[in-house]
């Protein structure tokens, strides 16, 4: 779905990333860890479009694009939400679903100020869709709420919807369980494995071990802006590399101390 | 029709109620208002315009969020187009003008609304395209300074070539002519004598009926929600796949198109243009008039448009009177008093009223202000 080679970026004399890639195949949950300051987000950023990378090949569900552009990353689809949620906070729940709707639909200023019949059967349809999205990830009780006084994980949910809006091929998500507590966590966990089972394909920055083992299909990590390891989750947690990269070198099983 | 009167959205009796009385009391107002003189139907045909133009700077300041001090340069364009193409000045400056159109340049209405709308709507753009990267407080400067630059070129357009006749303007500029009826002339309407002021104003009355209802279409599409999404986070909104340089691009261009209209109408109706009615003062009264009303919110705009332009003429009016009687003497020329005022009034509702006089309603639902979390709250729990 999609294939990312060789992405170089560097932030002055700091080389964020090294020669990164990933691979991800369709209806994937694909994990992508590290440490902080791992280069995580700056990869993550520059697949979406929102940093320029130095040098690096972009293919998505077997197209080549070009991160050039946010909002046309968005177009090819790829849907992502953020660390930090950025919603539009004085708008209703159920208006920031719609404007997910924005790059699948056409009316344009003409078709708004004669409000052409095209234009209204497209709006109700926007609506109808919204309104969907938002049962989907069960905040449609909130619907005319203001999005800023949405409890912290309903924001979260509302993000997804927002992104899943978009109809994306693949969806994004910048750690999505930060500052969530455990059922929260579980909640999301399972919004996360309906939307795959739905075949959205994910990816996924995460910082909780537990989470990510559980749910990603593959994983890769990253340390100091260089592939340490990629695999299932499984082997990725007893390689010797991570372990070090997490816990220092003194931690990693003997045997390995010498390597 | 739910969608123009949303408190009555589940009853449409009273809304078409509501229509019928606005309708026959803003018809009436000028025979009722014409009693105390010509002047004062007038000033409420200004105010029309001006609530044209401060509409259309809603669209830009208010939907978009996009600070724009230099809106008056639209009107400017506006004006000065209807100002060329229907007065003798391009004929009698210009031979080969004057062969082309012997009995001298005059245009439809039909022709002089679209082509201002689509001239104001390019100037828009090329405000729009350089400003793009801007927000705030540097947006704010460079519209300025596009503003100024507009009023300079109509002021020394009048060398090498004569254009615009530079600072003496404009003049012998004819008026709006619908269907063969000149609004210069009085009417016979069943008998009643219909003043030219009281066209002038039935007309712009429906224009700014036009502009009510594209405004209200405008907010309430994916084009509205777009702006008001780039309002609220403009990087969000790009990562939702809004091509956030054409949307802003075009708040620009239909924000211009009413100036540009309302340029023109003004034009015809003074019969006479100069560039010191475009000065940066204008931009700024129209821009109090968006924030005083109610910032983004269409009635507020509509009150605060209202306000700001009858206000300085019933100082005009009342000024000189009262000091006359009061004191014998006139001790504050009206104009100064006026800026005094407006200053005052600034200060006061910026204080207490800080999103204008007519806010919008809180959008959606705020739980915390129903639970009464809020200020109502805090009340409460004074009084107890």
């Amino acid at each position: 779905m999609l294939k990312v080679q060789g992405v170089n970026k560097r932030f002055g004399g700091l080389q964020a990333l090294s020669n990164v890639g990933i691979e991800i195949e369709r209806s994937q949950i694909y994990g992508l860890i590290g440490p902080n300051g791992a280069g995580k987000t700056t990869f993550f950023n520059v697949i979406t479009g929102l940093y320029t990378p130095d040098s690096g090949s972009f293919e998505l569900a077997g197209k080549t694009y070009s991160p050039s552009e946010v909002w046309k990353v968005a177009q090819a689809g790829i849907a992502r939400t953020f660390q930090n949620i950025r919603l539009f906070p004085e708008m209703t729940a159920l208006e920031n679903v719609m404007v997910g709707r924005h790059v699948r639909t056409r009316a344009g200023a003409l078709g708004a100020v004669l409000r052409l019949p095209s234009q209204r059967r497209e709006e109700a349809q926007i609506k109808a869709r919204a309104i969907e999205l938002l049962e989907y990830v069960g905040i449609r009780k909130y619907a005319d709420y203001q999005a800023r006084t949405l409890a912290y994980g309903d924001q979260r949910r509302l993000e997804i919807a927002r992104a899943l809006a978009t109809e994306p091929k693949l969806l994004a998500l910048d750690e999505p369980a930060a500052g969530m507590n455990a059922t929260e966590k579980l909640g999301l966990r399972k919004l996360l494995e309906s939307i795959q089972a739905d075949g959205v394909t994910i990816l996924l920055i995460e910082h909780d071990v537990k989470l990510v083992m559980g749910l990603c299909n593959r994983v890769t990590v990253l340390d100091y802006g260089k592939v340490i390891a990629m695999g299932a989750p499984a082997e990725v947690q007893s390689n010797p590399a991570v372990i070090e990269a997490y816990l220092g070198a003194a931690h990693a099983p003997k045997g390995t101390e010498a390597a | 029709m739910n969608l123009y009167f949303p408190k009555w959205r589940d009853n449409p009796v009273a809304a078409f109620i509501a229509t019928f009385v606005v309708a026959a009391v803003l018809i009436a107002l000028p025979f009722v208002v014409g009693q105390l003189g010509n002047a004062w139907v007038r000033a409420l045909a200004f105010a029309l315009l001006y609530v044209m133009l401060a509409l259309g700077l809603n669209i830009v300041v208010g939907f978009a969020g996009l600070l724009d001090l230099g809106y008056i340069a639209f009107y400017a364009v506006g004006a000065y187009m209807y100002a060329l193409l229907a007065s003798p000045h391009l004929t009698s400056t210009f031979p080969a003008i004057a062969a082309m159109f012997p009995d001298g340049l005059h245009n439809s209405i039909w022709m002089v609304i679209p082509l201002g709308a689509a001239l104001a709507a390019l100037f828009g753009i090329m405000l729009g395209a350089p400003v793009l990267r801007l927000r705030g407080d540097y947006l704010a400067i460079v519209t300025l300074g596009f503003g100024e630059i507009i009023r300079i070129f109509m002021n020394n357009l009048n060398a090498p070539v004569n254009i615009t006749n530079g600072p003496q303007g404009i003049t012998l500029i004819d008026p709006i002519t619908i269907g063969g009826v000149s609004l210069a002339k009085p009417v016979q309407v069943f008998g009643l004598t219909v003043p030219s002021v009281y066209l002038y104003y039935y007309f712009f009355l429906l224009l700014v009926i036009v502009t009510i209802v594209v405004c209200i279409n405008l907010q309430n599409s994916r084009l509205g929600r777009a702006w008001m999404a780039i309002r609220e986070d403009d990087l969000a909104a790009k990562a939702m796949g809004i091509n956030v340089r054409n949307v802003k691009l075009l708040a620009f261009a239909l924000g211009a198109t009413f100036g540009g209209v309302a340029g023109a109408m003004f034009a015809a109706f003074q019969g006479f243009v100069s560039p010191e009615s475009f000065s940066l003062m204008e931009s700024i009264i129209v821009l109090a008039m968006v924030v005083l009303g109610g910032i983004g919110h269409i009635p507020g705009v509509i009150l605060g448009a209202v306000l700001l332009a009858v206000f300085p003429e019933v100082l005009r009016h009342t000024v000189v009177p009262v000091q006359q009687a009061l004191f014998g003497k006139v001790l504050i020329d009206a104009e100064v008093l006026r800026m005094l005022l407006y200053g005052l009034a600034m200060v006061l509702i910026m204080l207490y009223r800080p999103k204008g006089l007519w806010p919008a309603p809180d959008h959606g639902i705020n739980p915390s202000e129903r639970m009464g979390g809020g200020k109502g709250g805090k009340a409460a729990a004074a009084g107890a």
